[in-house]
């Protein structure tokens, strides 16, 4: 098994803030891990520039429509995004001079109004009891009626997975030659897709395993199981195994990760971490990986670091990853 | 018999019940024995090939079972089956 923890001499140096995205630690888990042969690993995608793994899937997408003539400077973007990917989406384009729209529920947290206003992105709100597909079926449809919007879609656009097949597997790969099992959150399915497409073609057998929220019903708003969505970039063949994580369980791991390795990251980690610790335990050696996708400063307001669960308001009306 | 959780969207198929039980070995069986005792949730269900529904996710306990062995996953006595919408992921 490999050892290959090494000092860096520092993180890099990048002429641009956009060519810093990336390049993030791996960490041992040490007092998480179930057994002494199964060594868990996360990657600690806050570390990016604006706190997110989005910030990889961003410029992705954003140097994809470039190299293809899609946008130009002084061009509106949209996208429908409750967070994370709209953050990303408006650091890049205030440097690259392009505006920003971001379709989002009106029901996700206020840290992430207020990021998105700070960077200078405009925002339209999409009705919260409809979730994230609200804001997709919005989006579309603004996207179909004014042909001046470039509408980079996360969702169906290969530059997402693309990110982390160029980007964050072959990192994971620098610093580690075996690799058992990799868990990751799905939402757009871009990091499960990217790195399990990738880590399949070089390692051969590794375990690609979703996390995905179960929703709390008050965001199940779907009129008819049909008004339902399955992002077009995820090929479900690729994964092995796929487990929902409630709000309660996602924020109890959030704190044991506080709690026991000193980490602190952002709701879905915790849900990600519950399931790599499973699959961990099932094992009886190898490496688990799984992705941070961001910090929990997006996530303050709702006193789930300090506050006991039973407390915290609105667990299930809220989108918490 | 197993447990089976009905999702907001699939209730009023179903009398209203959040939760109802069905007898079968694995997750064709029990599913097609709620279309049996509550035939409009068929085209809910099941599409017209008789696979599962495209929009439709269900997990045995909390399992997707799509990734396992599909309709024939094996369903044990005390096992829950939650039948969820597929939704865009969260705060992406």
């Amino acid at each position: 098994m490999s050892t290959n923890l090494r000092n860096k001499p520092c993180g890099g140096r990048y002429g641009d803030v956009i060519e810093a995205i990336g390049h993030t630690p791996l960490i041992e888990l040490k007092r998480l891990s179930p057994k002494p042969g199964v060594r868990l690993w996360v990657k600690l995608e806050s570390r990016n520039p604006t706190g997110s793994v989005k910030d990889r899937v961003a410029r992705s997408l954003i140097l994809d429509a470039e190299d293809k003539g899609l946008i130009r400077p002084g061009q509106t973007i949209l996208e429908p995004t409750s967070g994370n990917t709209g953050i990303s989406l408006a650091m890049i384009c205030a440097r690259k001079g392009y505006r920003l729209k971001v379709v989002m529920p009106d029901n996700v947290t206020r840290e992430r109004t207020e990021l998105l206003r700070m960077y200078g992105a405009d925002i339209v709100y999409s009705e919260g009891s409809k979730g994230s597909n609200g804001a997709v079926e919005l989006a579309l449809d603004m996207a179909a009626k004014d042909s001046s919007y470039y509408m980079p879609y996360q969702y169906g656009n290969e530059a997402n997975p693309n990110a982390h097949y160029n980007g964050t597997a072959l990192e994971i790969l620098e610093e580690l030659d075996e690799v058992s099992a990799f868990v990751a959150g799905l939402g757009t399915g871009g990091t499960l897709m990217g790195n399990g497409r990738r880590l399949k073609e070089e390692l051969g057998d590794v375990k690609i395993v979703a996390a995905e929220p179960m929703q709390g019903e008050p965001v199940q708003g779907l009129r008819s199981l049909d008004d339902g969505f399955i992002p077009p970039i995820i090929d479900i063949g690729l994964l092995d195994r796929k487990i929902f994580v409630t709000n309660a369980d996602a924020i109890t791991w959030t704190r044991k990760l506080l709690d026991e390795e000193q980490l602190f990251v952002g709701v879905s980690t915790g849900a990600i971490a519950r399931v790599a610790v499973r699959i961990a335990g099932e094992l009886d050696e190898g490496n688990v990986v799984f992705i941070a996708a961001d910090d929990g400063s997006k996530y303050f307001s709702s006193g789930i670091y300090t506050r006991p669960l039973e407390e915290i308001e609105n667990l299930d009306s809220t989108v918490w990853w | 018999m197993a447990t089976i959780k009905i999702p907001p969207v699939l209730r009023p198929a179903v009398g209203g019940e959040r939760e109802i039980s069905a007898d079968g070995e694995n997750v064709g069986e029990i599913l097609r024995a709620v279309v049996e005792e509550h035939p409009s949730t068929s085209a809910q269900l099941f599409g017209a090939d008789g696979d599962l529904n495209r929009y439709v996710n269900v997990y045995l306990n909390d399992e997707d079972v799509r990734v396992l062995d599909g309709l024939d996953t094996s369903v044990g006595s005390g096992d829950t089956l939650v039948i969820l919408p597929a939704m865009a992921g969260g705060a992406r």
